[in-house]
This record gives C-alpha cells, sequence and structure tokens, in this order.
C-alpha cells in the first residue's frame, strides 16, 4: 500500500508525545486511527515510498509493500536505521537469489543533535552588503587544496 | 460551520519551506540576525527532517565546483550551466550560487555528513562538479544545523503550517498567510521580508502510472508549485517558465543513473544494442552551437533518445553488466577483481537505496541483479524546478559585485537574490535562470538570499503594513472549500459525487489531462503546437472558474485544494510562455510542431511574465540574454 502498517506491531506511539509517522511524513499520509489507535496511510497512490515512517517507527510496524500498478509481488526491503548506520535487508521475487544486506553508515563525528551551525570557520567581515558569507573565505578552503581562497571570488 | 482561531506572528524574517534551501537560509539568517537583534521565522508544511526533495536522502553531492583545488574555475561552470540551457542562463545568479556552494559542502561535512574519501584523504567525485556521500541522512543533518541556528539565534519554526498566499502592500512583501494541517488555526506571518523557498512543481503534468503509482514521480509529489503561487501571485515577474525539466531515469521507480553513466560509465543502447548517441549524432547539427559541446546538454542527451523511441527501437536499455564487466576486466588479478565487484555491487544499490528505495524494490521483484542483466530506462514525466537542468522561477536581481557595465542596469535592483517585489526573496527551486544549483547549490543561494533579506530588513526597519480587512477576505478565501463541502454534502449519498463541488483529487486530474494532451505531456511523446496550446489554455480557464467550487472534507484535504491551485497558476504560466516562445529551444523537453527549429537571432532571451492579481491578466515580457563571461 506502498507503507503499511502491521497492526500487532503499532501502538499508536502511546508512550511518546506525538505520532511518529503521523509527525515525520512529508506528504501527510500517515495518521492515527484514534479508534484502533492503530496508524495507518490515508492516500497510498500519493505516497513517494520515501521510507520516513519506516525510518522513524519505534516499533518496525511499517513497512513498504511496492507499487502494485506495476511491481510484481514478492519482494522486499526493508530497513533498521540506528543512530550512525542504516541497515537494508533485500529479499527478491525469485528465492533462489540470495537476499542482500547492506550497511552503510549515515552520520560520521558528530552525534545526533548537535551540529553546531556558526563555530566552524571564522567569518572575515562584520558587512552586511558584502558578498561574504557566515565562514567565509576560511569556509571555502579545504587542507588538500592547491589554492588558497582569501576572499570570495569574482568572475 | 468550525470555528477557527487566528494566529498572529511577527517577525522580522520569514523563511517560507523546510528544504535544503530553507534551511540554508535558516542557517546564515539566523547568525547575521543574533548580531543585529533581528528575530527570523521558519514555518514547513512537514516536518524539517524530512520536508523537501531531499527527504528520502541522496547519494551524491551534484554541485561542488572544487574551486580551491584549482581544477576548476567560476568560468567553468558558467560555461557549463549556459551550455546545458542552450544559451538560457543568468551568469550573475549561477556564478554567485557557485562561488559560495564550496562552503556549504564544507559545512555539511562539519556537521556530520559522510563524504567519501579516497585513500589519500581526497573526495571522491562522481563527475567533474559530484562528489559521492552516504546520504541517508542528508536532509536530517542539515536540517538539524538550521533549528539550532534558529534556537541558538532566538529564533522560531513552526511544522505543519500551509502558506497558501503572499501579504502584498504597496508593491511590499509583507508576510505570508496560510492554516495549520493539524488544528483549526490560522496563521498570519507579518514580517519586514520574506524568503521563498517552497520547492518546484510535481503533477502539474500526469505521471505515467496509473494507479497506486502515482506518487512515484521522480521529484517528490509534495513539491506542488508553492513557490510558483507565492511569487505569481504577489506580483512577481517570473522567468524560465516555459522550461520544464524531464530527466531519463530507470523506467517506472525511477532511479538514479547519474552513477551508472558518470562512476561506472555505463552505456545506454536501444533494444538492437545501437548506441543512440552515436547513430543520431546527426541531428546534433541542428542544434548548434550547444548540440555538439561536451557534455552534451541534458535535454539533447533525451531527444536523441526519444527519436529511437519514437522510432519504435524500445525498450532502451542501461547496459549495466557491461559496465561492471568492463571495470572488473581491468583489475588482472582475480582477487582483486572480485573485491572490486563486490564493492561496486554494494555501490549501485546504495545509490538506490540512498534516494529511490523504490528502484531497489522494483530490481528485487523483478530478479534484476545489475551485474547479469541490463535495466530499462525512460524519459520521466516533466517538472518544473529551478534546480538540475531545470530553470524555472522568479526572476532575480543578481549581487551588484558580478555585474558589468552591460548587465547591470538589467540585472540588479538593490539586493541579491531578491524577486521584483520589494522585500520578497527567492531561493532553490523558486528562483530562475541559475540551473544546476541541486541540493547543495540550494543550499548556498538560501545562504546568499538570507544575508541579503537581513541587510533589506537593516534598510527598511519600518513595521508592515498588513490591511486587516485584506486578511479577513483571505482567511474567509482560504477555509471556503471546507464550507463548501459541509453545505453540500447532504445534497447527495456519495460525498465524492456532488454538483455542487469539486474535490481536490479531481480537480488535480483534470489539470493534469488538459496539460498531458495540449502543452506537450508523456502521452503526447511531449510535443504541441500553437493550436493546442490555445486550446489547453480554453480548458484551463473553465477549471480556473471552478477553484471557486473546490470542496474539502478534513484540514488535509484543505492542503490538497489549495496544493492544487498552486499547480493551476504554474501550468497557466507554463502554457503562455511557451506559446510566446515562437521556436523549439529544448527538444529533449518539449517540441512546438509549428516552430520546429531554435531561432537564436530572435529567441536568444528571457521569456519572463508577470501576473496581475487585481484584474487577473498576464504581462509577456522579452528581455535579453547578457553573457559576462564572453
Amino acid at each position: 500500500m506502498p507503507s503499511y502498517v502491521i497492526p500487532d506491531k503499532c501502538d499508536g506511539c502511546k508512550a511518546l508525545d506525538k505520532t511518529a509517522c503521523q509527525y515525520i511524513c512529508p506528504n501527510d499520509l500517515m495518521v492515527l486511527d484514534k479508534q484502533t489507535m492503530k496508524a495507518y496511510n490515508q492516500d497510498p497512490a500519493m505516497c513517494w515510498e520515501c521510507y520516513s515512517c519506516v525510518k522513524i517507527c519505534p516499533n518496525q510496524a511499517i513497512e513498504v509493500r511496492g507499487y502494485a500498478d506495476f511491481v510484481p509481488m514478492g519482494a522486499s526491503v526493508t530497513a533498521m536505521r540506528s543512530s550512525e548506520d542504516i541497515m537494508w535487508t533485500l529479499q527478491f521475487r525469485d528465492k533462489t537469489i540470495k537476499p542482500k544486506r547492506f550497511k552503510f553508515p549515515h552520520r560520521r563525528g558528530v552525534q545526533e543533535g548537535k551540529a553546531a551551525p556558526f563555530t566552524h570557520y571564522p567569518t572575515g567581515d562584520a558587512d552586511l552588503k558584502s558578498p561574504t558569507l557566515m565562514g567565509e573565505p576560511a569556509s571555502l578552503n579545504t587542507e588538500r587544496g592547491k589554492i588558497k581562497i582569501d576572499k570570495v571570488l569574482t568572475l | 460551520m468550525t470555528q477557527f482561531e487566528t494566529v498572529t506572528i511577527d517577525t522580522d524574517l520569514l523563511i517560507c519551506g523546510g528544504g535544503m534551501a530553507a534551511c540554508g537560509a535558516a542557517v546564515e539568517a539566523s547568525y547575521w540576525a543574533k548580531q543585529h537583534g533581528l528575530k527570523v521565522t521558519l514555518v514547513d508544511k512537514a516536518a524539517m527532517d524530512r520536508s523537501g526533495a531531499v527527504a528520502m536522502g541522496l547519494s551524491a553531492i551534484n554541485q561542488y565546483v572544487d574551486l580551491n583545488s584549482g581544477n576548476n574555475t567560476l568560468k567553468d561552470y558558467c560555461d557549463y550551466v549556459r551550455n546545458d540551457l542552450m544559451g538560457i542562463t543568468r551568469e550573475d545568479l549561477v556564478a554567485n550560487i557557485a562561488r559560495h556552494v564550496d562552503s556549504t559542502v564544507h559545512l555539511f561535512e562539519k556537521w556530520g555528513l559522510p563524504i567519501w574519501k579516497d585513500k589519500d584523504g581526497n573526495y571522491v567525485h562522481e563527475g567533474r562538479w559530484q562528489l559521492m556521500i552516504n546520504g541517508e541522512s542528508y536532509k536530517v543533518i542539515v536540517a538539524e544545523a538550521a533549528k539550532n541556528a534558529l534556537a541558538e539565534a532566538g529564533g522560531q519554526y513552526f511544522e505543519r503550517v500551509f502558506i497558501t498566499h503572499p501579504l502584498v502592500e504597496d508593491g511590499r512583501c509583507v508576510g505570508a498567510i496560510g492554516f495549520s494541517v493539524r488544528e483549526n488555526k490560522v496563521y498570519v506571518f507579518r514580517a519586514k521580508a520574506t524568503l521563498v523557498a517552497m520547492g518546484g512543481a510535481v503533477h502539474v503534468f500526469k505521471p505515467r502510472s496509473t494507479g497506486e503509482g502515482f506518487g512515484r514521480s521522480w521529484y517528490p509529489p509534495f513539491n506542488s508549485g508553492a513557490s510558483a503561487f507565492f511569487t505569481i501571485y504577489g506580483g512577481a515577474e517570473m522567468t524560465c517558465q516555459e522550461v520544464r525539466f524531464i530527466p531519463v531515469r530507470f523506467k517506472d521507480a525511477y532511479g538514479p543513473v547519474g552513477a551508472w553513466f558518470l562512476l561506472f560509465k555505463a552505456m545506454a543502447t536501444n533494444a538492437q544494442g545501437g548506441n543512440y548517441m552515436k547513430e543520431n549524432a546527426a541531428e546534433l547539427d541542428k542544434w548548434q552551437p550547444y548540440g555538439k559541446v561536451k557534455p552534451a546538454p541534458a535535454n539533447i542527451r533525451n531527444w536523441l533518445m526519444m527519436l529511437d523511441v519514437m522510432e519504435g527501437k524500445s525498450p532502451i536499455y542501461m547496459q549495466t553488466a557491461a559496465a561492471i564487466k568492463q571495470i572488473a576486466d581491468a583489475i588482472p588479478d582475480e582477487k582483486d577483481a572480485n573485491k572490486k565487484l563486490k564493492e561496486l555491487e554494494a555501490e549501485a544499490w546504495e545509490d538506490f537505496l540512498d534516494m529511490t528505495i523504490s528502484q531497489a524494490i522494483l530490481w528485487a521483484a523483478t530478479n534484476t541483479e545489475p551485474e547479469k542483466k541490463p535495466s530499462e530506462i525512460m524519459a520521466c514525466d516533466p517538472y518544473f524546478i529551478g534546480s538540475h537542468s531545470g530553470a524555472s522561477g522568479a526572476w532575480l536581481s543578481g549581487p551588484e559585485d558580478l555585474q558589468t557595465a552591460q548587465t547591470k542596469s538589467e540585472y540588479f535592483w538593490g539586493y541579491a537574490h531578491m524577486t521584483t517585489v520589494s522585500g520578497m526573496f527567492a531561493a532553490g527551486d523558486a528562483s530562475g535562470a541559475s540551473s544546476h544549483k541541486f541540493s547543495s547549490g540550494s543550499h548556498a543561494e538560501g545562504r546568499i538570499a538570507a544575508k541579503a533579506a537581513i541587510a533589506y530588513i537593516k534598510d527598511h526597519p519600518e513595521a508592515p503594513k498588513v490591511d486587516p480587512a485584506k486578511v479577513q477576505a483571505l482567511q474567509a478565501e482560504i477555509l471556503k472549500p471546507l464550507e463548501t463541502f459541509t453545505t453540500h454534502k447532504g445534497a447527495t449519498t456519495d460525498p465524492d459525487i456532488n454538483p455542487n463541488y469539486i474535490r481536490p483529487k479531481q480537480f488535480m486530474y483534470r489539470l493534469q489531462k488538459i496539460m498531458d494532451e495540449y502543452a506537450g505531456g508523456v502521452s503526447s511523446q511531449f510535443k504541441t503546437s500553437d493550436k493546442l496550446l490555445e486550446r489547453g489554455m480554453e480548458l484551463l480557464a473553465f477549471l480556473k472558474e471552478d477553484q471557486a467550487h473546490l470542496a474539502a472534507e478534513t484540514l488535509h484535504e484543505l492542503m490538497r485544494c489549495w496544493e492544487n491551485v498552486h499547480r493551476m497558476y504554474q501550468a497557466d504560466a507554463h502554457m503562455r510562455s511557451i506559446l510566446f516562445r515562437e521556436e523549439t529551444r529544448w527538444p529533449g523537453y518539449y517540441f512546438r510542431s509549428d516552430k520546429p527549429s531554435m531561432d537564436n537571432e530572435n529567441w536568444l532571451a528571457f521569456c519572463n511574465c508577470k501576473y496581475n492579481p487585481e484584474t487577473g491578466e498576464w504581462q509577456m515580457i522579452k528581455r535579453p540574454v547578457k553573457y559576462i563571461t564572453q
């Protein structure tokens, strides 16, 4: 349905201050049925299959079934996202093909929530009318670059 | 009728949107606002962590100019963009983004984004301008920095508030109005400057899918034309509204092809194995001087492929297996070759899993192992974006220091990346004629526009004048679809079929059918003509009248109503602009069969347009293309 909710696993995020999937869906598709306290996708044909709901669900209660109008049945792609890595498991329609599992990093060197916006580079001037953005010109350079850029370039 | 609370927020700068450009704007504006004691407010229709076109993640950063390496110059980037857009580009805007984008990318890395490095510690390039990343959380990381910046500067952000209209008084933008999609509240933002960064427009044209896969557009379906409407309805001059972007992607799920073409050096062929880029090369003469530049413009590559499709030489295949074999064969040691194959396989799958998971599902469901067999590619449906090889958006002032004596009078009016409406700035997909900014350049452009907006606020410190009577009238108009539904729902036994109203989904289907059949959509093989456009515009006029009968049962559906009104204005601007430009310039995007060739003598020019919300009239404006690098 592109994203679908497994009823036995969904607890309606009762213990949280908001329903995680409803909070995150970029297209406002996931809703909580207040009667059953289970979430569902209210308009599957508007689903981008972005997996934002799958990744955020604290109970792994959400999966994705490929669009029924062009995807043959029987395959699955599941995601398990931790604070720094994501693990993917792919099952093919043909079960004689060995399932694939990949683990990729998604964040490195900065703890979740700690991205410091202003302090990584000094800002060259305080003139609001100059082309110098926050952290420039220092941030235009890397340690390995051959050229040292000491002011914002012009053509 | 349900009562709505009106919440009024006063701010210095209002940022509309929560994607890459808006997050860049939030960081930069907060930095300068903190020093000058100003307030920044951001409003997003979704949740910032996963809003905008990068919601799912990305497997590459597509704009990194790498100026610091000495390998590329700003002029190199301008040359690349100008040629790709067949000469129609604002070099001052392109260069402005290009000279700041590396700084933005370096910040991403400091914020925790993993960028691939080789064994010597250099970034791994996918192509000349592209870097490979582990980008599943790209947007989460960028949003985190934006939220932290707002918090440090005493700013505020609102999620799940959908902006419907601009507030404009005496030619100056004084804020925006919208509603919460969670509770019965209308939000009025009064601002000294407003920065528009609400993305591009998808689902203006009918997609290829017919059923559940309707939402699987290449660009996200939640990019619904809010930027275009905001700037058009605010009276801003618009540019390149005829330029739609049609990417070629893996068929049906629209997975990325960049890594296959650039990193794995794969070839695309027709069903007979013929390389259409070679076999149809004679066609390139017709599109000179752009046809033969390297790399070939995106729309020209599309066109050579479409020629094969029209000749019945489909399916078109990406030769994935041959590409992988070629890479493995180049490694003499068998063990090393096997190791390399494993790496390539993981890279190929990650490319999808980071940004188009549906493509991984489709490959798994069709038992596709890319090292064993090729995969079909196809042109998607048309999208409106200011980035990539698209160009549609608002007409902006460039920066003063990049103008020449010849360009300054045309391209500069006070503040970088400000529209022709005082106090209304634009960035990312909202800004036109500055293509190839992608995710990183959109963030950089958000930063540029935000700093200029802060300078504008310092120069214009007076409180914005908002007419309460106008706000009240707008509020009634915005909520009307709810009232329409309540009033008439009892007239039939089925709420979907009612002669008194139209629900937003059917309204969208009507728009898409008009655009598909008259304005050169998928089913017309991207072909149109003056007569087709004129007829399409007649049908669009009926749709415009029926806007008054839109009905919504819930706040979610009310958002859908306004999203589709936004799309309709984008469609209107598009048809008028195609009609105005009496030539075919981007054959792989659209082909005007009554004007089948490029006319550089008359049309190496911008086709701009301007809407008057008081009268409903459009003005078409031809503006000169003036280069800075030549």
